[in-house]
């Protein structure tokens, strides 16, 4: 497959980083210029993402393989398109769009470089989704990273310094922890691309292999550090609720982004073989504890921030455990439960900004933050300009409802299709007439109740906020900033009504991410694209 | 030559390991340093410990006797990277220090 086609698989990458890279010759005061710079290239990314995923989901046998340099597989890195890091992506600039969108409103005034780090940000993503070989992902990785600690800091104030330093420490551990796992896979296996890893695992000998899934279990315990399983995940609710809203609505997908590098590698490297099933247990149980702390940590949250943070920790749970289970039909559910959770808690971490504006404790820390970051010389743009929504109680309620509804799994939106998907799922494990097991009937608790305990913390939080409000003051919201919520709410909606075909692509990505073959043969096979001035192709990597 | 080398990567680790678990931001930083150090010592090794030979494959010349230059350019990468975030790290320990008045990892003095 040639064309051009096939080089819009490198543009989820190629596009945020020129673009990150313009927007640092705009000075700081030409705003404008770079808010529209920046959301012209997520446009652009949630089109090259919707393009991507109907190609790949097309009727013609699309090869996804991006052959960097034009080096074979092995020798050269590669990218893999595949119908998940198609679905990562789009989820990925979907939510870049709602999160930038927001931040115009005044978040992306407050300190430098907001609009280069968040491009940065996508960069990292991106590429971490679409990259096939292990050093690669640590590289972009790395990148997202390290954007991430820019805009965590965004805004500054004490509170987000201090969340900062230890969400820069944990992270720069666990960066060391993915190295010494790398290296051990390399040093056994002497591979690093992922393909080439899972044709070779069968041929290590066994007391080498025993080596070899040390370094996969480290480099495993880098990524449970991002998905936040426990006990790895007290950095994560106080991070995520010091991150400014914008920056927390983007976070939601980075935790997820554990989520994914786990799936990838445990379906292609241990989903068969002689490790089969290595570290499955590891992730039910892990996940299992996650959900309860999750659970635990929602019921006792008083702050809707760290409810939030918490909803990500029962989601990364829910979604570990099912990991765990490794049943083809559980797995479609979750897949269509991850992307549904990460817009609920996107949306919902922007939301409470907006509602907590009324009651001034948000408006006092960003009223801190305005002074920490001493941008005196400014005519504050943000007052007066832009239109104050009407009926904004009204809205905002509806909005906090529709988040209540989606993070406890309740009918009618996709919150409950997903939850449904998989637990039907679960019990019907068995053969037709076998009551399920022990096992299964306490995972469909634990989800059932992780369920109603979102319930009860989300209507003791609305009635706190919308009913027993007694200073009656309504926020001041922007239009700007209640759209990218609704957005992502309708996309839940969306998510809905299209449940069908949206279940038939997850099934459909589940399938192929069983049988590794698949993509193995697709890496290996690709071949460098022959030189047009008929030079031979093995000469055109060493220009 | 491996016990040297085995022997200063298990040191800085304990070293590292100590220091980042310590309330002090400065040690924290020269822990994670330190463990930086070392991993990138043990990614150099997994190549396998040579010395006085090129990593440059040529005709004739068994592969055994050659080095294996992906370890080479793998610890490249990661040093650079392990400095660009160490410096960023310092960047905030500074800012954690001017916004509250002391150097412990949790902003205060007290113990609770």
């Amino acid at each position: 497959m040639s064309g051009w086609t096939h080089h819009l698989i490198i543009a989820p990458i190629l596009v945020p980083l020129v673009v990150a890279a313009l927007l640092l010759f705009f000075d700081e005061r030409q705003r404008v210029v770079k808010a529209m710079i920046s959301l012209a290239s997520t446009l652009i990314l949630v089109a090259v993402s919707l393009a991507l995923l109907r190609i790949e989901s097309g009727p013609n046998d699309f090869d996804g393989v991006y052959l960097l340099g034009n080096w074979a597989a092995p020798f050269g890195i590669v990218l893999v398109l595949d119908a998940l890091s198609a679905l990562m992506l789009l989820l990925a600039a979907l939510l870049s769009v709602a999160a930038l969108v927001f931040s115009l409103a005044r978040w992306h005034a407050v300190g430098a470089h907001f609009h280069t780090m968040f491009q940065l940000l996508l960069v990292g993503l991106n590429g971490a989704f679409l990259t096939g070989d292990l050093f690669n992902l640590f590289v972009f990785f790395e990148v997202m990273l390290a954007a991430s600690y820019g805009l965590l800091l965004h805004g500054s104030g004490p509170l987000r310094v201090k969340a900062g330093m230890h969400y820069i420490a944990v992270n720069l551990a666990a960066a060391l922890l993915f190295l010494i796992g790398v290296s051990l896979i390399y040093g056994t296996a002497g591979t690093l691309n992922m393909a080439d890893l899972a044709a070779r695992i069968p041929d290590i000998e066994p007391d080498r292999r025993m080596l070899m899934e040390a370094g996969a279990g480290v480099l495993g315990i880098a990524f449970l550090i991002k998905a936040g399983m426990w006990p790895l995940c007290f950095w994560l609710p106080t991070a995520y609720s010091a991150a400014s809203a914008p920056v927390a609505g983007i976070f939601a997908i980075m935790s997820k982004l554990g989520i994914y590098i786990i799936l990838r590698l445990t379906m292609l490297l241990f989903g068969e073989g002689p490790s089969a099933g290595f570290g499955a247990d590891v992730l039910l149980y892990g996940g299992i504890a996650t959900l309860i702390f999750g659970t635990v940590g929602v019921l006792a949250s008083q702050a809707l921030g760290r409810l939030a943070g918490f909803s990500v920790l029962v989601s990364s749970g829910t979604l570990l455990m099912v990991l765990g289970i490794n049943d083809g039909a559980i797995s479609s559910g979750a897949l269509l439960y991850l992307v549904s959770s990460t817009l609920t808690i996107s949306a919902f971490f922007m939301l409470i900004e907006l509602v907590e504006r009324g009651q001034d404790a948000g408006a006092i820390v960003l009223a801190v933050t305005m002074e920490a970051y001493g941008d005196a010389d400014d005519d504050e743009p943000e007052e007066g300009d832009g239109v104050t929504m009407p009926g904004t109680m009204a809205i905002l309620g509806i909005c906090f409802a529709a988040c209540g509804i989606l993070l406890s799994g309740l009918p009618p939106l996709s919150g409950f299709i997903a939850k449904f998907a998989m637990l039907s799922a679960m019990m019907g494990t068995g053969a037709i007439g076998v009551p399920p097991t022990a096992a299964v009937w306490v995972l469909v608790t634990l989800v059932i109740l992780s369920g109603i305990a979102a319930l009860i913390s989300m209507t003791r939080a609305g009635i706190r906020t919308f009913w027993s409000s007694l200073e009656g003051t309504v926020p001041r919201v922007l239009v700007i900033e209640i759209v990218p919520v609704m957005f992502l709410l309708f996309l839940t909606l969306a998510l809905t009504v299209q449940a069908g075909p949206a279940m038939q692509y997850m099934d459909t990505t589940i399938r192929s991410l069983s049988n590794p073959r698949i993509y193995i043969d697709a890496v290996r096979n690709a071949a460098p694209v022959a030189d047009y001035d008929g030079v031979s192709s093995t000469n055109a990597g060493s220009k | 030559m491996e016990l040297v080398l085995a022997t200063a990567i298990g040191v800085m680790t304990g070293c590292g390991v100590w220091l980042i678990l310590r309330p002090r931001t400065y040690q924290v930083i020269v822990g994670l340093s330190l463990l930086s150090y070392a991993v990138n010592l043990f990614i150099f090794g997994v190549g396998g410990v040579k010395t006085n030979v090129p990593p440059i494959l040529v005709d004739g010349v068994p592969n055994s006797t050659l080095a294996d230059p992906v370890p080479q350019a793998l610890v490249l990468t990661a040093i650079v990277i392990g400095f660009a975030t160490t410096a960023l790290f310092l960047v905030v320990l500074l800012a954690s220090r001017g916004l509250t008045g002391t150097d412990h990892v949790d902003g205060r003095n007290d113990p609770r």
